[in-house]
């Protein structure tokens, strides 16, 4: 008893789940999780029977509005919820051949957003001559997810808030908590504090500033087996403390809820939290927030070109069912015509409010 | 039967208890999720009050419900063990108060 309430002194990995070779590094491995236990027994229901009870098995895409792609898994950080597995050790890498594929589609999309992440995205060899060539074809709203320490992590990318600045990239950042324990907790020692001087370094080049056109939003993930709450009140915490404590000012809070995939299912097993935060996600399944999944609206794109519903359904390996696979093929007519892949995992889009990388969707 | 009065699965099912008297478990649901709604006091106000009290009545229910409550909310530990200390204090003194009892019939039953 006395052990289990003692301050967790567990250091954060260091390494990504492929490094550690963990079992949960398989996409077979999480899949066999997702589809057994609480599932197989009946005790839950299965995320299809769930839309089917609305009329919305098989699950449909509507138009298309965000181009989202994956430059790549390297990341300065090893974040222990992140769904990528991304940190120093991973190699995989979108080359320029692939980025001459995307910018093809980006100049022929009827996507509205494009959306770029990673990894950490800046630290793809060739991610500023994509931006400079992705800038020009004239999408409305250009997104690089930024995990802010980037920004700090070495004097190359110190310049970056000008360089976002030049091509009117909409920054959008992950900030867990506005106090620094809960922030390190789950992003690694240091990382708060580095976040805070890249933010107020954003906001020197104009980022975030309220009337300005240089959107700075940020993304807020629960750091723990729970979900999150009203986004709205939300974001007014972490506006009032971050201004009061560190003059920082900033858009709007995605809050998204952690989806029980790669590291963070590895978080739940180990610490005997997953079904209980299955139940959770069950229990909060809203219909409401089905009918705009990201998934409905978005592709997404992977470090090597494949396609797929969405970035969580790379990361499990199930690429879109259609004809059209791969971005050199790519044909959004072929592609809107299809039925999107789903699993328990999407439970976790579905929870409350709804999450996507846009933040709430009902 | 379990062999143990509380079980943490049972919260899960607490809505079950409108089986079995539907008209009233429904008046207390709805009650209750009116009280806990942004009103003059914040929902996150709300959350820490009830906390309190959780602990108070001794509930391991409501403490599992209201520790992740607040954590959703972004409540933070600090925050969490002052409302707990607020509300051990006013226990304590729901106690020490009744000392004064204790000191009158002392008093009167002394020569």
């Amino acid at each position: 008893m006395a052990e289990s309430i003692m301050p967790q002194l567990k250091k954060a990995a260091k390494k990504s789940l492929k490094a550690r070779e963990n079992e949960l590094a398989y996409t077979s491995k999480q899949m066999e999780v997702l589809n057994g236990g609480l599932f197989a027994d009946g005790e839950l229901p299965l995320f299809k029977d769930k839309i089917a009870e609305i009329g919305h098995s098989p699950l449909r895409p509507k138009a298309l509005e965000i181009l989202q792609i994956n430059v790549g898994y390297m990341c300065n950080q090893v974040c222990e919820h992140c769904h990528v597995d991304a940190g120093p050790d991973r190699k995989e890498i979108m080359t320029r051949e692939t980025m001459e594929q995307c910018l093809e589609v980006i100049r022929n999309t009827g996507a509205h957003t494009l959306d770029l992440t990673g990894g950490a995205p800046e630290m793809n060899p060739n991610f500023r001559w994509f931006v400079e060539e992705a800038s020009k074809a004239g999408i409305q709203d250009f997104i690089v997810r930024s995990n802010l320490t980037i920004i700090r992590a070495n004097k190359k990318y110190h310049d970056l808030p000008e360089f976002f600045k030049k091509h009117n990239v909409h920054v959008v950042s992950s900030m867990p908590h506005y106090t620094r324990g809960k922030t390190d907790k789950q992003r690694g020692d240091g990382v708060f504090d580095k976040s805070i001087e890249a933010l107020q370094q954003l906001n020197t080049v104009g980022y975030g500033i309220p009337g300005s056109d240089l959107r700075l939003d940020l993304v807020y993930n629960p750091s723990g087996a729970f979900l999150p709450s009203d986004q709205a009140a939300m974001e007014r915490d972490f506006k009032k403390a971050l201004k009061e404590d560190f003059n920082i000012e900033f858009h709007n809070l995605f809050a998204i809820t952690n989806l029980p995939i790669s590291r963070f299912l590895d978080y739940l097993i180990a610490s005997d939290n997953y079904e209980d935060y299955m139940y959770s996600l069950v229990e909060a399944y809203n219909p409401a927030a089905v009918e705009n999944v990201m998934c409905t609206n978005t592709i997404s794109v992977s470090w090597d070109g494949w396609l797929y519903d969405c970035d969580f359904n790379q990361m499990l390996g199930l690429k879109v069912a259609s004809k059209v696979k791969h971005i050199k093929d790519y044909n959004e007519e072929v592609l809107n015509d299809r039925n999107i892949v789903i699993s328990q995992h999407c439970y976790g889009c579905t929870a409350g409010a709804g999450s996507s990388c846009q933040g709430t969707v009902a | 039967m379990a062999n143990s009065y509380y079980d943490p699965a049972d919260l899960r099912k607490f809505g079950n208890i409108t089986e079995w008297s539907e008209e009233l478990g429904n008046k207390f649901f709805d009650y209750y999720g009116k009280v806990f709604e942004e009103g003059a006091l914040s929902a996150r106000e709300k959350s820490l009050i009830a906390l309190a009290v959780a602990h108070v009545v001794k509930c391991p229910y409501c403490i599992d419900a209201y520790t992740k409550d607040g954590l959703q909310r972004g409540i933070t530990k600090e925050e969490m063990m002052e409302a707990v200390h607020a509300g051990a204090a006013i226990e304590s003194g729901a106690t020490l108060v009744h000392g004064v009892q204790m000191m009158n019939k002392y008093n009167k039953l002394s020569m």
